[in-house]
């Protein structure tokens, strides 16, 4: 058992100004176990009077090693990990190693799995934008809102586990397609939520969009502008809530997200209100993308029919020698990828989440790095933060919307 | 290769003697370690690479001329293009050059590259370990670091493995 190491002020002199050495300022420290901080986060605040001065993230708390281990296993097998990291865009993140994993093999997944996967990571988008919109509101005390947004977000998990029998840790994507088709009842299911939530937004909105108390808390308050957001490569609603209408998903396009129409709110104040006020926005726009997709959702296969990488269906295990011995391969020694290096990003609702993959042509991945929105995000808190009373570093905390999972992998 | 990378391709083997190849539609530039600032901020000035997407490092352990490459991943809001940098790094005494003063957000990067791989940041800001706790020993993320693991019991190996449990005498 290794002993608890403890930082002295000293150690960390570069990191607060002068006063701190002095006694005129305090240093404080507020979590890891903190309920406004959405996770294990550790920020160590220096404060005059009640101002802060600046303020150190200190993350790691929930580091469990996930580049490592997918080291040591094989692709397919290597892939429920991936579901652990951002526990609130499980299947964003599924999605982000499937398509590095088929932009390295080739593999190409049919147009049906394509429909099925934008619709789940829309849902899953729209999921942790509601679980955002209560604990954010929560933070700021409106009680009411959060109630709300967690029983909206139920109809969604219920939808996940109708399509893959598990409400959060699906690993439903899986290179090459989908692990198996939706379920009849799935387009039911959805277009009922679909009609469901316009209505449930508007009852947000007229909570919080022009509640004096929920103004007071959010305008003006955590600014940020376009190039220091670019300077620190934060990305998603915080970067659009500056004006920049950057968006992985209209930019460099994934799993045929280019045919549906849709728009990318911008705000320009970048504030929490206007923060507030892009994801709000985001959610009807993620609305949109799914209703068309439903629409157009093509029959056929959902997955890839390379059987080198993609198992073969139950159905002709039975009947077929080599889709036997295809299975017990695939499940065995695993595939073996051309050795290489790819990146993909994808848009999680925190902004830019990207896998990159390197193969030396083995069965494991040779190193897998998750990109992860979080970090600048985290990073780029004492930026937004300084200047502001306490209070308001717990809403701008809550505002960029950070999970500490995907933080610290 | 896409069009649009030729004149930074031909620019960066001109001024930093670059190397470029291309994979599944990703160019990669092989840039030597001494350089990599200097590229970094002619690519942010001249190509308008105003973000730096990715950083981080990868270990190809027995081989110790270079042991590591340092990956960069660019991208630019303006042509929304990614463009992979890579500068190697020799095994015996890994050190390299901050991008920090280019791009500030390679600050916790670079921090997590050092916790992880053990490769220390010149004139880095902050240098301390982010992920693992401060007094750790090793630096996890490297090929050569033992992924830890409790052996399983069986009857035969049973009372080697209960002797070394700490509560182990019976």
């Amino acid at each position: 058992m290794r002993e608890i190491h403890e930082f002295t002020l000293d150690e960390l002199r570069h990191l607060f100004s002068p006063r701190a050495q002095t006694g005129e300022t305090m240093v404080l420290n507020m979590g890891p176990q903190h309920p406004s901080t959405h996770g294990v986060l550790r920020l160590i605040v220096e404060l005059d009077g009640e101002i802060v001065v600046n303020c150190v993230p200190d993350i790691g708390y929930l580091h469990t090693g996930i580049e490592k281990n997918m080291e040591s296993k094989t692709y397919q097998k290597a892939e429920v990990m991936t579901d652990r990291m951002d526990y609130l865009f499980t299947i964003g993140n599924n999605l982000a190693y499937s398509l590095a994993l088929e932009k390295l093999t080739g593999l190409q997944p049919p147009p049906r799995a394509d429909a099925v996967r934008v619709i789940l990571t829309e849902l899953s988008r729209i999921q942790s934008h509601l679980i955002w919109i209560g604990t954010s509101s929560l933070d700021l005390a409106a009680m009411s809102v959060f109630l709300y947004a967690f029983r909206e977000r139920e109809m969604i998990l219920d939808i996940f586990e109708l399509v893959s029998g598990q409400r959060m840790m699906t690993t439903y994507i899986r290179p090459g397609g989908l692990w198996r088709d939706v379920p009849a009842e799935f387009d039911g299911m959805v277009r009922k939520f679909l009609d469901y939530l316009p209505r449930r937004l508007d009852e947000y909105e007229a909570l919080l969009t022009k509640n004096p108390l929920f103004l007071d808390r959010t305008r003006g308050i955590g600014k940020i502008d376009t190039a220091t957001c670019l300077q620190w490569n934060v990305t998603g609603p915080v970067l659009r809530a500056t004006g920049l209408a950057h968006d992985i998903r209209k930019s460099n396009p994934y799993s045929g997200i280019e045919q549906y129409d849709f728009n990318i709110p911008t705000e320009t104040s970048g504030d929490i209100y206007a923060r507030y006020k892009v994801r709000v926005a985001e959610m009807r726009e993620s609305l949109k993308i799914i209703r068309q997709a439903l629409d157009k959702m093509p029959y056929g296969p959902v997955r890839d029919n390379n059987r080198k990488y993609v198992p073969p269906p139950r159905s002709e295990i039975g009947v077929s020698m080599e889709a036997l011995i295809h299975h017990f391969k695939l499940w065995t020694e695993g595939f073996t990828p051309p050795p290489g290096a790819v990146y993909t990003p994808v848009e999680s609702p925190r902004g830019e989440l990207g896998a990159f993959l390197e193969s030396n042509g083995g069965p494991k991945p040779y190193r897998i790095h998750f990109r992860t929105p979080s970090i600048p995000l985290l990073q780029a808190l004492p930026l937004m933060a300084k200047g502001h009373f306490v209070a308001d570093l717990v809403g701008i905390i809550g505002s960029i919307d950070i999970v500490l999972g995907d933080t610290d992998r | 290769m896409d069009s649009q990378f030729l004149p930074i391709v031909q620019s960066c083997t001109e001024k930093f003697g670059a190397k470029a190849s291309e994979f599944r539609g990703e160019v990669t530039l092989l840039i030597p370690a001494e350089k990599i600032v200097e590229a970094c901020r002619t690519l942010r000035d001249d190509f308008a690479f105003d973000m730096l997407s990715v950083e981080t490092a990868v270990d190809y352990y027995p081989q110790t001329e270079p042991r590591f490459h340092i990956v960069y991943i660019l991208y630019s809001t303006i042509t929304h293009s990614f463009l992979n940098l890579r500068a190697p790094v020799g095994g015996a005494d890994p050190e390299i050059d901050t991008v920090e003063t280019v791009w500030p957000s390679a600050n916790w990067r670079e921090r997590e590259i050092w916790d992880l791989f053990g490769i220390r940041f010149k004139g880095h800001s902050d240098l301390r370990r982010i992920m693992m706790p401060p007094n750790w020993e090793g630096h996890p993320l490297r090929k050569d670091y033992p992924l830890g693991y409790e052996e399983v019991e069986f009857t035969f190996n049973y009372k080697e493995i209960s002797l070394q449990k700490p509560r182990g005498q019976r």
